[in-house]
């Protein structure tokens, strides 16, 4: 329990903090206090807490379903397309934040994957990872992020093409850390 | 919000007649996830809440929105190439933001930049890939992403 305080401690005080200001607001009219609970706290709150739950599911579903371990199998022995697609996938069911995957992308170089499919991995990671999809989805629409990854990923392998030829000439490394 | 309502159903529905257990442990897993995320996003709802009570609409309007023209993709794209936010922080943001008036090209900038070009994580992933080709991907992300709001201004615009 104190761990758990200990973790949240900044959250929790702010949370102290509202429910002061709640108390606060309704026992003494005061007007600004009721306006940020009724126009901004309510109306964000009360979707978020209908869409999220929904989407941690989704999230926990996809994890059981699709391990990392089955696609990791194919990464780094075939190239070409096939490869391409193979990093593509293997990037959308990554978790965490970008800075989280850089250890990824140094087990990639380890097993042999080409500096041009790391940079494509990396791209294709940051656009669409399936857990921050559901989230996307859930609060700016469906419309919104096909058409988002749609542009997104041709671009941002031509990028991942360009940073793996310029990677590969210079007869660069990924350094393990 | 009804289609990942209607996703999230089916999908469960048809992990469940496949294998029940696997459906059981991973609904568990999300609750879980959602459960260890529940403190912060409050404080988050709490603090967007708050300010936003500060600050106008027009504050918005002027320096994000329609009427800033390309200086609104350079704004969200300079706030996003800094910021470290995870999703289930920054989608919500980006969805109370898109309330007060701003388009969703530029929603899409921030978005792009959130996750490709990280200023602050410049000296982590110059350790696996060194300094110039960590600078070079950052500004080639960088310049991606404000193309890709740039086409979606157009696609929003004129379809």
């Amino acid at each position: 329990m104190l761990k758990i305080l200990k973790k949240y401690k900044f959250d929790f005080s702010v949370i102290l903090a509202f429910i002061i200001l709640i108390g606060y607001s309704y026992t003494l009219d005061f007007t600004p206090g009721k306006e940020i609970i009724e126009n901004n706290f309510w109306n964000f709150a009360k979707e978020m807490f209908v869409a999220l739950p929904v989407i941690f599911i989704l999230v926990g579903l996809i994890h059981v379903w699709v391990s990392k371990e089955k696609v990791q199998k194919h990464i780094g022995k075939s190239s070409g397309i096939k490869g391409i697609v193979y990093v593509i996938i293997f990037a959308f069911i990554q978790a965490g934040p970008l800075y989280g995957v850089f250890p990824v992308t140094y087990l990639m170089w380890k097993k042999g994957s080409s500096a041009t499919n790391i940079f494509i991995f990396l791209a294709a990671t940051s656009t669409a990872r399936i857990p921050m999809l559901a989230f996307e989805i859930g609060f700016l629409g469906l419309k919104f992020s096909l058409l988002r990854i749609a542009i997104t990923l041709p671009i941002f392998i031509v990028i991942g093409i360009i940073m793996g030829k310029y990677f590969e000439k210079r007869n660069l490394v990924v350094k393990d850390v | 919000m009804t289609p990942i309502l209607i996703i999230t159903f089916i999908a469960t529905l048809v992990s469940f007649i496949f294998d029940r257990n696997k459906t059981l442990k991973g609904i568990k897993k999300g609750i879980t996830q959602f459960s260890k995320i529940l403190p912060t996003l409050l404080s988050v709802i709490i603090i967007i809440s708050v300010v936003l009570f500060f600050l106008s609409d027009e504050f918005f309007i002027e320096y994000l929105g329609k009427g800033a023209g390309i200086e609104a993709y350079f704004s969200a794209a300079l706030i996003g190439s800094v910021s470290l936010i995870p999703g289930f922080i920054s989608y919500p943001l980006a969805a109370i933001i898109l309330k007060s008036g701003i388009s969703l090209s530029v929603i899409a900038v921030f978005v792009t930049t959130l996750k490709m070009v990280g200023i602050m994580t410049i000296p982590i992933e110059a350790k696996y890939f060194g300094l110039k080709t960590t600078l070079l991907r950052n500004i080639l992300s960088f310049i991606g992403a404000i193309i890709v709001g740039t086409i979606m201004a157009l696609i929003f615009n004129y379809i």
